[in-house]
């Protein structure tokens, strides 16, 4: 009797192991499939290309971004967890549209703002803004 | 005109004559020492061999040990001093001359203009015709700094208080980069510059372009940026000619005498901001305006806290203006 007891316990702690670890796995494929959901949220962006554009503008001489060479200058925020802020600039929403209006032209979407038109052009900021969605 | 390889700075890539000598000399150093350095540790384990030949000490000694240092040396000798005299006379004699002063962290770079007779004063590139020997003129006006073009020729010290020289001669064209080469305080890493070297007649018509004062500023945002930059008493480390030497005479002769800062008069032409620490465009010129310490600390500029975003925006759009 107790060691059907003791088998049945066992079956139960188990039971209980496998399905913390199915959960556990579940939701770090939903985390995931979040993240890529966003980078990729920017229909024909590529955020790898996007990366070498924020580098090769040289983004970094105002922002600090993770993973992008340059001076890490602090005129503007910094970019670590741009992909997941509700705002752009703090009070645009974020959306991927916006983002890429605002990397065009920054002060038409927010006048007032220190950060300049660059000449972007549509397609460098769609993979901008996709590199932007990968800031988590 | 540009080329990736020719933006390298390398010892390895010479584009003069000199830089050509001295890349020889390397490469005979390099290969001659790697021989003699795995011939005498093959010599060693022969010798460590458990039933090594007993030798002569008297013919290694004398053999080995001098005879064939004093051959090797003299040869070497012989052959570097011949081929030292081929380097490139340091005269200004019969050479364009370019007058160079080190600053802390930054290259003034002065030329004369054939038309006028006057100076041209710019910063951090040296603009050069190719295949002909130009002179540098080198001074320092702070602490000692060093002239470096590892592409073109060899290094020159540039120290307070002395002229040295050094000739250059790009054989093709391109841009070299250059940069300090004696350590000369807190941003010595970043202080840069590039060697473009031009066809005579692309050097003489941009030669032309820098002696003019600097473009009008002929719309709103540019004026805004103008008042700005005077406004902010810009002028009293920074020349633009044709827009600070005029009124107030008094800040311009200050500027003149201390010449803390870079001339901007064609800011604009320049294809870094920052003696090379930055790309030249509004962005990165906004971004230095801003806070020139997050980006080059110790820098003599300070930061500009108290601009709006407009004129921020509006001054970067100026001087990327001044072409």
């Amino acid at each position: 009797m107790r060691n059907l007891y003791c088998q049945y316990g066992g079956f139960r702690t188990l039971l209980r192991a496998v399905a913390a670890l199915a959960c556990t796995i579940l939701t770090s494929a939903c985390h995931q499939s979040d993240a890529s959901t966003e980078a990729t949220r920017v229909a024909g962006g590529d955020p790898e290309r996007g990366r070498l554009l924020t580098q090769q503008y040289q983004c970094a001489a105002c922002h600090f971004i993770p993973n992008v060479q340059g001076a890490n200058g602090d005129a503007g925020p910094s970019l670590e967890y741009m992909g997941r802020l509700s705002y752009i600039a703090g009070s645009i929403p974020n959306q991927p549209d916006n983002m890429i209006r605002f990397l065009k032209n920054p002060p038409a979407e927010k006048p007032g703002t220190l950060m300049p038109a660059l000449g972007i052009s549509d397609e460098e900021a769609r993979h901008m803004a996709a590199y932007m969605y990968t800031l988590r | 005109m540009t080329t990736a390889i020719s933006e390298l700075q390398s010892v390895l890539h010479p584009a003069g004559a000199d830089a050509a000598i001295i890349h020889q000399f390397s490469w005979v150093l390099f290969v001659g020492g790697a021989i003699i350095f795995v011939a005498v540790m093959a010599l060693l384990a022969l010798g460590m061999r458990r039933q090594a030949r007993p030798v002569r000490p008297g013919l290694w000694i004398f053999g080995a040990g001098i005879a064939f240092p004093v051959v090797v040396l003299t040869a070497l000798l012989t052959w570097s001093t011949w081929r030292s005299a081929e380097l490139a006379p340091q005269t200004s004699h019969k050479a364009l001359t370019i007058s160079v002063t080190g600053k802390m962290w930054w290259w003034e770079v002065r030329y004369r203009d054939p038309a006028s007779g006057r100076e041209i004063v710019s910063a951090n590139e040296i603009h050069i015709p190719v295949g002909e020997s130009v002179y540098l003129g080198l001074t320092a006006s702070d602490v000692i700094h060093s002239l470096w073009v590892p592409s073109l020729a060899g290094k020159r010290d540039m120290i307070p208080g002395r002229v040295t020289g050094l000739t250059l001669r790009a054989d093709k064209p391109g841009v070299y980069r250059g940069q300090c080469a004696e350590y000369c305080g807190e941003q010595h890493a970043r202080m840069a510059f590039h060697v473009i070297a031009l066809p005579r007649p692309e050097f003489d018509a941009w030669l032309a372009r820098q002696a003019a004062p600097a473009v009008a500023a002929d719309t709103t945002v540019l004026q805004r940026g103008r008042d700005a930059f005077l406004a902010q008493s810009c002028q009293a480390c920074h020349t633009i000619r044709g827009v600070t030497d005029t009124g107030n005479n008094l800040q311009q002769q200050i500027a003149d005498i201390a010449r803390r800062g870079p001339d901007l008069t064609h800011v604009g032409s320049r294809r870094t901001i920052g003696a090379g620490t930055l790309d030249n465009h509004r962005g990165t010129l906004a971004g230095w305006i801003a806070d020139p310490q997050a980006i080059k600390p110790g820098v003599f500029m300070p930061p500009s806290h108290d601009l709006d975003g407009e004129t921020l925006r509006a001054l970067a759009t100026y001087l990327e203006h001044l072409k």
